[in-house]
């Protein structure tokens, strides 16, 4: 049977690796190539690489870096942060990103989605969504809204219905990532979570507010995610992603134990 | 002067197969000319997408006679996902009939438990149930990258090499002499997939299966 996977998301500003906390103050912690190949040799399923700042003018730079990733680093690649067209999408992929990452854009052009997956194949896009707990209204029954451009602009769209949205129109994954949880460490979004993927066929990661390994175990168990996302834990060097993975392994959960 | 090719049909990304090759020492090209992938020395047949229009796109190309005239010549050649697909002689997806390199049928997962996601998409266990010279080193435990909503299923099961387990084994690597299929993304699969690349580079394409029927 598939092995849970762990994911690092490596977040990406002026080709810095950049973390944030609660979508503000971010702050720079090195290098993203060299924090790609250390997680690689130690164990990790899957790269994320989210272009922050993914103005066009700076497009250039992230392909560098994904082409640089993906010369030394033998595991799929995810990358996002700005992909507002096909062609986005495909130069990402030249550059070495197996599956692509679409978040605010197909919120406002919701096409975006089916493009890219008739383009690239639908297993290949990702799409990446940002959600707020609100008071349950009209406007939001599931009591989250999606909320874009790194945080700021609330749309007023229910998470679930676009959840669900997404898969019809060709997503082949979702990162479901709680601003609330966001950088706090006090755990992932567990409603939220299960909430998303129960509703859904295809599979789910949880992303925002992992602080301890027991955080991953609960959202791969009780918060029915196929994937555990983690940025602040590694990145700051507090765990290892083989240190990681066998915490989860020793609690049951199958992973791949074997690099 | 022939060298090792990886086949071109515009399906996917063959950069990352290419990248992979190289890491393990094998400098291959990206060919879309018949000619050159009819006199490689090595051939790759990678591929995702659909298989109807990966078949009609190696007819329209000529790359259906390339690769048959490898096979005819002995030449090794690995599929990987699609690419092995497609060496079968009929895919469920789209009811499309492909190349008959290897006999038998591509099936979709038809699977009783409602959770279980298709597409198989994840790191699974690669199980090796015969010796073959491209598989010998992979050990019990190892995983494997996985993204397919179908599945080979060879007519001689002499053929089958490897299986996984998704709710009921299946076959992801089958061998027929010069010919090697791996379901899952080899190139994607960390230090064992580049291990497997890496054996199918020194392989001299030579590979006899039990004989039907033996113990």
């Amino acid at each position: 049977m598939l092995s849970k996977r762990l994911i690092a998301c490596l977040d990406v500003r002026e080709g810095k690796l950049a973390k944030s906390v609660r979508f503000v103050d971010t702050q720079d912690i090195g290098d993203p190539v060299e924090k790609a190949r250390e997680y690689y040799a130690d164990g990790l399923d899957e790269l994320v690489f989210y272009d922050i700042t993914a103005s066009s003018d700076k497009r250039r730079i992230l392909l560098e870096f994904v082409e640089a990733v993906a010369a030394e680093v033998f595991i799929p690649l995810s990358v996002g942060g700005g992909v507002r067209s096909v062609a986005d999408a495909t130069d990402l992929r030249l550059a070495g990103a197996e599956k692509i990452n679409v978040n605010s854009a197909a919120v406002r052009r919701p096409e975006l989605i089916s493009e890219c997956a008739h383009a690239i194949g639908a297993q290949n896009v990702v799409l990446s969504m940002d959600v707020l707990r609100v008071p349950v209204s009209g406007a939001t029954p599931s009591g989250y809204e999606i909320v874009i451009n790194g945080g700021r602009t609330r749309m007023g769209l229910d998470a679930l219905a676009w959840a669900l949205r997404g898969e019809a129109l060709g997503a082949g994954e979702l990162v479901v990532n709680s601003i609330d949880a966001d950088g706090t460490r006090e755990g992932y979004e567990l409603n939220l979570t299960r909430l998303v993927a129960d509703a859904v066929r295809i599979p789910v990661i949880a992303s925002g507010g992992a602080g301890v390994p027991e955080h991953l175990h609960e959202v791969l168990t009780k918060g029915h995610a196929d994937a555990a996302l983690v940025a602040s834990m590694v990145h700051f060097g507090d765990y290892t992603c083989s240190g990681l993975k066998r915490h989860l392994h020793a609690q049951g959960v199958k992973m791949r134990m074997r690099w | 002067m022939a060298r090792s090719v990886i086949v071109d049909y515009d399906a996917g990304n063959l950069r990352s197969v290419q990248r992979a090759c190289r890491e393990v020492g094998l400098d291959a090209a990206i060919a879309s000319e018949p000619q050159a992938v009819a006199h490689a020395e090595r051939v790759i047949f990678p591929g995702v997408g659909q298989a109807g229009s990966a078949m009609a796109t190696l007819r329209r190309t000529g790359l259906d006679a390339a690769l048959r005239h490898a096979i005819d010549a002995g030449t090794p050649i690995l599929g990987i996902c699609l690419g092995l697909q497609i060496s079968l002689d009929h895919s469920e997806e789209g009811d499309t009939p492909c190349l008959g390199l290897i006999p038998g049928r591509v099936r979709r997962f038809a699977l009783d438990d409602p959770r279980l996601k298709v597409p198989h998409m994840g790191w699974n266990e690669v199980r090796v149930v015969q010796s073959h010279p491209v598989l010998d080193g992979i050990e019990p435990g190892d995983e494997f990258y996985f993204v397919h909503a179908y599945y080979p299923d060879p007519a001689s099961k002499a053929s089958v090499l490897a299986v996984a387990n998704y709710e009921r084994e299946f076959c992801c690597a089958l061998g027929l002499g010069n010919y090697i299929g791996v379901q899952f993304h080899t190139e994607k699969s960390g230090r064992v997939g580049l291990d497997l690349i890496a054996r199918f580079a020194a392989w001299d394409g030579l590979f006899s299966p039990p004989q039907e029927g033996a113990c």
